[in-house]
């Protein structure tokens, strides 16, 4: 029987999303549902001095108004409200809760009704007083009200004095602007009540997280709260942390003991998490031969008045790059804005992207070429911690990156390449990111038919994680994969951390290999105890599950099918739950690399950017799918071409509100947008890692692509874009 | 201020439009339903005829996920009051297979896997369908075009377009 594991299989999910039968949050249409709909704050700073839902109450078909007034009781404590992913300092937000406006966009009454439209419009008919208080919301304003987060990067030697007198140096500021995740399903909540009993439909990436969650908000006791997530239409990240909806759903449910689905809307999606708009400072010296002496690296970005979210965007250098002299410094400034989160590869897209043009620069200033420069300064050790890494393939990812995309074609001048009326630019960034393991574990029951359930409260937000499942279940339990059932999103299965950092696949495939192990031991006493059993003697590691069969690894002809040793055991189900095994192992750094490469043609005279082609290499140990896989790495190189040149919340300061708060004025990549993207998968071999060699993929892929994409426009128009997203009119006036 | 139930004492000032039956086919079936003359034709789909495979993305006809035939055109539901289709024949992405056959279209997004969270997938593949019926788009930069107006957040634009392209090969 061939390998699944490293196969290009078909997700197993593709059926019910192409025929429309994967039922997301806001799908379970349950008997008596009750539609809510969300009133926002219209402003972003000060308090409530009276709120009037009488305007909506009076519209036939609305049940009630839920405010921080009349709302059932909640938990008053910052503890309860703390999610796993909650910044360690700070108080979270809680959903009407009290008088307090602390961001434009918050929601302040919940408008209950009978159906839906009816509810939108009542909720335009409830009437806010505000007392308004001075806001701020730009972060270049408040710069100077930076201050440190608590564990920056060890600074090594003294960057600055090296920088002074290095032979070469590069200076200069990179800008991030504020971006919104907008997966494509609107954040929902779908909660039922049953006699104390609560079920919650959730979008999610952690059904465990807001079942935690909630059992702490509204103090219920964790048997009497199942939270649900089978399928999600997009996380990035926006959906790590519980999002007030699922707040507001179960309140009203609770409330009106009946079910209560809570939808946002679009725009409204806009007051949840985002990216944090940063300001990097990048100053690299380099000595005359083109090796880095100094390197510093500074990031001051966005958190709210009442959270300290910090991901570092500094010290990626570290991981790339040698340098005897480095210091980092991750700042934080606080605005009058929802707390920011976790957005693919938090810290890296935004810190690789300004490390990666400014490394660009300084091989512009050394005249080196950008691919050379980074050979020259290739570090094998992980610096901050003075470690080797388990396995690190980014010199192969250079050279087959530049080798598929024909770097060596490439004149270095700015300018010098052009098609028609298309000026052509070809740049090159590279990509880190962590590859972890979090602890899982995950349940087995094999039935005497040789079919199989795997199951653990993971969720598949599109990354594919169902199809792994069942590939890695089928090869360690020998069975066709049409006999592998996988159960995930929900959180009553075995415990699982949240869908996000690139984590879940080498957590969850490990412990389903520890799982089918322990199945696979139970079964082997069962073939010992047969009469005159071929694998008397055996022991666990001696044999191996094959085609629905226990066979001797030492000879195959010795072997007992599954179905008799479990009956001759009188056994028609084998249960077994395991974990993986998270490495203490702290003498090598475990990442992902990556080599990305791409091309733009810039018209001429109307500053139009086109991303033809990009290439990116990617090293990230086994690859347990090249369907899916590569479907990953596209993705990000897709949003990465969003960053670089088209993703932007646009505030209005004066108001502290978002101008852009819709899908077509906030712009992503549209069909016409993308063209031709090649991945590459670099052989990666690393069993120290993890047992099965995985390192994950959901990150990687958009790492250090904007960056490639910004040197690709410099390279073409010779001007240098340092402040995102790279728009015509930023490229325009490029004589 | 009213609290949980206080709202029963008041009396009922504004008054929502009266529903009006309606007749649609849907998917092959005549469907009677009575509904608001505000309800727009994605909602009726999915609220009242239980059809939530048609998505709800952005409700602004900016996303595409909505996307559904209508008399053999791909519209934007979301931006259809269902009242107006009175008599319209609708194909959602539930009436596309056909005795467990899936139609071509959703076997090739299956082939190149031109999806990954799957919540935009039922509004590609329809507006697929509605863009080989028009005929209009031969190669793969003119499918880009019009399939534009159908979002992917997960980035999946390369292998849809390879999907629709094997799609237009068979069919």
């Amino acid at each position: 029987m061939a390998s699944y594991i490293g196969s290009a299989t078909p997700r197993v999910d593709g059926r019910a999303k192409v025929t429309g039968e994967a039922k997301y949050a806001g799908e379970f249409n349950v008997p008596g549902l009750v539609h809510g709909y969300v009133v926002e704050s219209t402003i972003p700073k000060g308090r409530i001095v009276r709120i009037d839902p009488s305007g909506a109450l009076e519209v036939d078909g609305v049940i009630d108004v839920l405010t921080h007034r009349n709302r059932p009781q909640m938990a008053d404590k910052d503890d309860a409200y703390k999610d796993e992913v909650a910044t360690e300092k700070g108080s979270p937000y809680r959903p009407l809760y009290d008088d307090i406006v602390l961001f434009s966009g918050q929601p302040l009454a919940l408008v209950l009704a009978e159906d839906w439209e009816t509810a939108r419009v009542a909720a335009s008919l409830v009437k806010v007083e505000y007392q308004k208080a001075p806001h701020v919301t730009d972060l270049h304003t408040e710069r100077a009200n930076a201050f440190a987060i608590d564990k920056p990067e060890k600074p090594r030697g003294d960057a600055e004095k090296a920088f002074a007198s290095a032979a070469v140096r590069h200076e200069a500021e990179y800008f991030i602007p504020t971006e919104h995740h907008n997966p494509m399903e609107l954040f929902a909540s779908t909660a039922i009540w049953d006699d104390g009993q609560l079920t919650v439909y959730d979008k999610t990436q952690g059904v465990q997280n807001v079942q935690q969650y909630l059992c702490g908000v509204f103090k219920m006791k964790p048997d009497a709260v199942r939270v649900m997530s089978p399928y999600m239409g997009g996380g990035f990240g926006s959906g790590l942390r519980p999002q007030y909806q699922v707040v507001l759903a179960v309140l009203a449910a609770r409330a009106l003991k009946r079910p209560v689905r809570v939808m946002l809307s679009r725009a409204q999606m806009y007051a949840l998490g985002h990216r944090p708009a940063t300001i990097e400072r990048l100053a690299l010296g380099a000595k005359s031969d083109g090796t880095l002496d100094a390197m510093t690296h500074e990031a001051i970005a966005v958190t709210s008045q009442f959270e300290e979210f910090a991901r570092n965007d500094t010290g990626w250098g570290n991981l790339l790059y040698r340098s005897p002299n480095a210091k980092f410094e991750h700042k934080l400034v606080k605005l009058d804005v929802p707390t920011s989160c976790d957005m693919r590869a938090p810290g890296a897209a935004t810190g690789v992207y300004a490390l990666e043009c400014a490394m660009d620069e300084l091989a512009v200033a050394l005249k080196t070429d950008p691919v050379q420069l980074r050979l020259q300064c290739y570090s094998d050790r992980d610096q901050g911690a003075d470690i080797p890494y388990t396995s690190k393939q980014l010199r192969e990812c250079y050279r087959e990156g530049a080798a598929a995309f024909g770097w060596d074609k490439r004149k270095a001048e700015p300018r010098s390449m052009r098609e028609g009326s298309d000026l052509v630019g070809w740049g090159m960034a590279s990509g880190v990111w962590e590859a972890l393991q979090m602890a899982t574990t995950v349940r087995i029951v094999l039935t005497a038919n040789g079919h199989a359930e795997v199951a653990t409260a993971a969720s598949d937000i599109g990354t594919g994680t169902y199809t792994i499942m069942a590939q890695v279940a089928a090869d360690m339990l020998g069975l066709p994969i049409d006999n592998i059932n996988v159960k995930l999103g929900d959180s009553t299965l075995p415990q699982c951390p949240l869908e996000g950092g690139s984590w879940i696949a080498s957590s969850v495939c490990n412990a389903i290999a520890n799982t089918a192990r322990a199945v696979r031991g139970d079964l082997l006493k069962l073939a010992i105890g047969m009469k005159d059993s071929p694998l008397a003697g055996a022991g666990v590691d001696d044999v191996a599950l094959i085609d629905g069969k226990i066979v001797s690894r030492r000879d195959a002809t010795r072997a007992v099918s599954i179905a008799s040793a479990m009956q001759s055991g009188t056994a028609d189900r084998i249960t077994r739950e395991e974990a993986n095994k998270v490495a203490e192992d702290k003498s090598h750094a475990r990442n992902v690399h990556s080599a990305i490469f791409a091309e733009v043609k810039v018209d001429e005279q109307l500053g139009v950017i086109r991303v033809t082609r990009v290439v990116n290499a990617v090293a990230a140990g086994r690859i347990l799918n090249p369907k899916t896989a590569h479907s990953q790495v596209m993705g990000g190189v897709v949003w990465g071409i969003g960053m670089a040149l088209h993703e932007e919340t646009l505030f209005d300061h004066r108001f502290g509100r978002v101008m852009n708060a819709n899908i077509a004025e906030y712009h992503v990549p549209v069909n016409a947008d993308v063209h031709d993207i090649k991945v590459i998968f670099v052989d990666e071999p690393d069993e120290m890692v993890n047992p099965l060699g995985i390192k994950g993929l959901g990150e990687i892929g958009i790492v250090g692509v904007a960056a490639a994409i910004a040197n690709a426009v410099y390279h073409a128009t010779g001007k240098r874009v340092r402040d995102l997203p790279i728009t015509l009119d930023k490229v325009i006036q490029f004589n | 201020m009213a609290r949980s139930g206080a709202a029963k004492r008041v009396t009922r000032m504004v008054t929502v439009p009266e529903k009006i039956p309606i007749r649609l086919t849907v998917n092959g079936n005549r469907m009677e339903l009575t509904v608001a003359p505000w309800t727009t034709l994605l909602d009726a789909l999915r609220d009242h005829l239980d059809l939530t495979g048609t998505k709800k993305g952005c409700d602004h006809g900016q996303c595409g996920a909505c996307t559904v035939l209508v008399d053999g055109r791909r519209i934007n539901s979301c931006l259809t009051l269902a009242v107006m289709k009175e008599g319209a024949e609708i194909i959602t992405i539930e009436g596309l297979a056909h005795d467990g056959e899936l139609h071509p279209l959703q076997q090739a997004f299956i082939d190149h896997d031109a999806f990954q969270c799957g919540y935009c997938t039922s509004g590609q593949i329809c507006s697929a369908a509605g863009l080989i019926a028009e005929g209009k788009a031969k190669t793969a930069d003119e499918i880009r075009e019009l399939m534009s107006g159908n979002i992917c957040r997960c980035g999946a634009y390369p292998n849809i377009v390879s999907a629709i392209q094997q799609a237009m090969e068979r069919s």
